[in-house]
């Protein structure tokens, strides 16, 4: 394998995982509760941008990270509670707009918390690339990858070992079945928006000494994450990771051999040919339409 | 009286009435300016309604078609010369046939995929606009020649007051009648159940791609005509967020209601006009408005206030 083609595909696996982890996010909740949350994004804006305040605010880093975290994990509880249970019952189409419009106000308020301009965050272990196979790749490349795949092992556990996790699974084949087995159905959804910020604001975090932030950073992260979870089959968590994966290296070898213009384009374009020739994802199965 | 109080004649009478009493209220170019956008923003609603509303499908690309009809207009009179007057149609046909040729494929998904589909052709557009710099200006948008009618350039607000005028009461005329049609009433029943219509003998497919085309081209016209009216345009009008106004411009208004796709227009389009003192804050009252009236209102303004109107009546 030529030394380009593995730089090409360290940096596909890269933004890979970040859309991995914003695709599990958007699954974890349509599982539970069937929205798509376009909020998803700013989960990742809030992550990166609240880390890099507290750091200049002087805090050590693993403390501001664990605060960031935890304001991100709020927000996901307030939205829940504030937007999404109020209007329990509403359409595809005002759930859709109801999440946009909360997407567009975390925006709003980040813009006015912190402001328009980009920011940095120092590595969390120095910047001097290591030399993989004659391909170069930066310290931070190998956090996120270690670090998405110790959260997938993570939630795997979680979903198929506890009793908590299986109830989560539950609820998403059968929301009502549930309900009356005795599972906290409203738990369930908090928890799962709980958990959807928790992932998006890892996923800012890891990436934001890549790639730099504002308080705009979300909305294409939100969508190629998003894209990442239709690939893959909506609401199939697995299905996410592979399909962030799929979209990350199509897009990092788009960029190196075809051109780093159509470079964002490259999510949409595989969103379509998958819509149209597998509308139930890659990994998804091929269900039935009940009457 | 009976005819006045359908919302075929009366509806499209109190409209012209509005229109024509309009120009009272308007003192100054700026009023006259936001009038105008109200007026090319309800034209695309009162067609993407027909597809959202009344086929009760979801398009998050429409802003794609507005802005192919806006950047066909703008390249064929800038770059080439062309009329305005044929540039409009012939952008308008273009955007037609291109969305006859996506609808079969992506009109067969449902809910957020169809939601994701639009919105993924949407994006394409909008990259494609803003990477062909050759043609469009890229990011930095192009301008515009201006409209001529007779030989004369069409600067004046007032004179576009009447031009968008006229489009927005020959579409929601047509609008109307496609509703009171047959065509209306399988979109109703497409909307109600697409197995149960199809068991009827209506063809799901072919009434979709109709609607999906229809507004397409809506979309185009407008696009066109807001183009020449800015003399200037940019990718931004091509943009997911562009997208997004427009169908909660619909969702607003009213799912279903030719009037409200045009009250939410004004609503969605006056208030940034608003909002844009409250400068910083701009973003973070536009979500939270978003937020509240579909939370509080999800049918939308015009069936909400109806239904209490009704409900007040009844007592």
């Amino acid at each position: 394998m030529s030394a380009e083609l593995l730089q090409f595909i360290f940096s596909g696996l890269t933004a890979g995982a970040i859309y991995a982890l914003v695709g599990l996010g958007f699954s974890i909740i349509y599982n539970a509760s069937q929205v798509i949350n376009f909020a998803q994004g700013e989960f990742v804006m809030i992550g990166g941008m609240a880390t890099v305040s507290l750091l200049a605010a002087g805090l050590p880093m693993p403390v501001a990270i664990a605060l960031a975290v935890v304001a991100t994990v709020a927000v996901g509880i307030a939205l829940e509670k504030l937007a999404i249970e109020p209007a329990r019952g509403a359409s595809i189409v005002t759930l859709i707009i109801i999440t946009i419009g909360a997407s567009i106000f975390l925006r709003g308020l980040a813009q006015v918390v912190w402001d328009r301009n980009f920011h940095s965050m120092p590595p969390f272990t120095g910047d001097t690339p290591i030399n993989i196979g004659g391909a170069s790749v930066v310290p931070q490349s190998l956090w996120v990858l270690g670090c998405t795949v110790a959260i997938v092992a993570a939630l795997w556990a979680f979903f198929n070992r506890t009793r908590f996790g299986k109830a989560i699974l539950a609820t998403s084949y059968n929301s009502d079945i549930a309900r009356l087995m005795g599972i906290n159905v409203r738990f369930v959804l908090l928890f799962s928006f709980a958990l959807a910020a928790l992932l998006g604001a890892i996923a800012g975090v890891l990436i934001t000494p890549i790639i730099l932030t504002n308080y705009q950073v979300g909305v294409l992260l939100g969508l190629k994450g998003f894209s990442a979870a239709i690939v893959g089959g909506l609401g199939n968590p697995m299905g996410a990771i592979a399909g962030g994966f799929v979209v990350g290296i199509a897009e990092s070898i788009t960029a190196g051999y075809v051109s780093s213009d159509y470079k964002d384009a490259v999510a949409f374009v595989i969103i379509l040919l998958v819509l149209f020739f597998r509308p139930q994802g890659l990994f998804g199965r091929r269900g039935a339409e009940r009457v | 009286m009976r005819r006045l109080s359908q919302a075929r004649t009366g509806g499209l009478l109190s409209l012209v009435i509005v229109i024509v009493l309009l120009p009272l209220a308007l003192d100054n170019i700026y009023h006259y300016d936001i009038v105008i956008r109200i007026g090319i923003n309800a034209i695309v609603c009162v067609g993407l309604n027909l597809f959202i509303g009344y086929a009760g499908q979801i398009s998050l690309g429409h802003a794609g078609f507005f802005a192919l009809g806006a950047y066909g207009s703008a390249i064929l009179t800038g770059h080439y010369s062309w009329p305005a007057w044929f540039a409009l149609p012939a952008s308008a046909a273009a955007v037609g046939m291109i969305a006859f040729v996506v609808a079969r494929p992506i009109l067969r998904l449902k809910g957020h995929y169809l939601a994701m589909g639009t919105l993924g052709m949407g994006i394409i557009v909008f990259i494609v606009i803003t990477q062909e710099v050759a043609l469009t200006g890229g990011p930095d948008g192009m301008p515009v020649p201006p409209l001529t009618i007779a030989g004369t350039e069409i600067y004046s607000e007032t004179t576009w007051y009447w031009i968008i005028a006229t489009v927005l009461v020959a579409t929601v005329w047509l609008a109307l009648n496609i509703v009171d049609s047959p065509i209306g009433r399988a979109l109703r029943a497409i909307h109600g159940s697409e197995p149960a219509s199809s068991v009827m003998g209506i063809n799901v497919a072919r009434y979709k791609a109709m609607v999906f085309v229809i507004s397409a081209v809506i979309a185009s016209v407008a696009g066109s005509l807001f183009t020449h009216y800015s003399g200037f345009i940019t990718p931004s009008e091509a943009g997911f967020l562009h997208s997004v106004e427009l169908v909660t411009m619909v969702v607003l208004g009213g799912m279903a209601s030719t009037f409200g796709a045009v009250v939410g227009a004004g609503l969605l389009t006056a208030l940034p006009q608003l909002l844009a003192t409250l400068r910083d804050y701009e973003m973070l009252v536009f979500g939270a408005v978003l937020m509240g009236t579909m939370i509080f209102m999800p049918h939308g303004l015009v069936p909400t206030i109806a239904a209490m109107f009704q409900r007040w009546r009844r007592k």
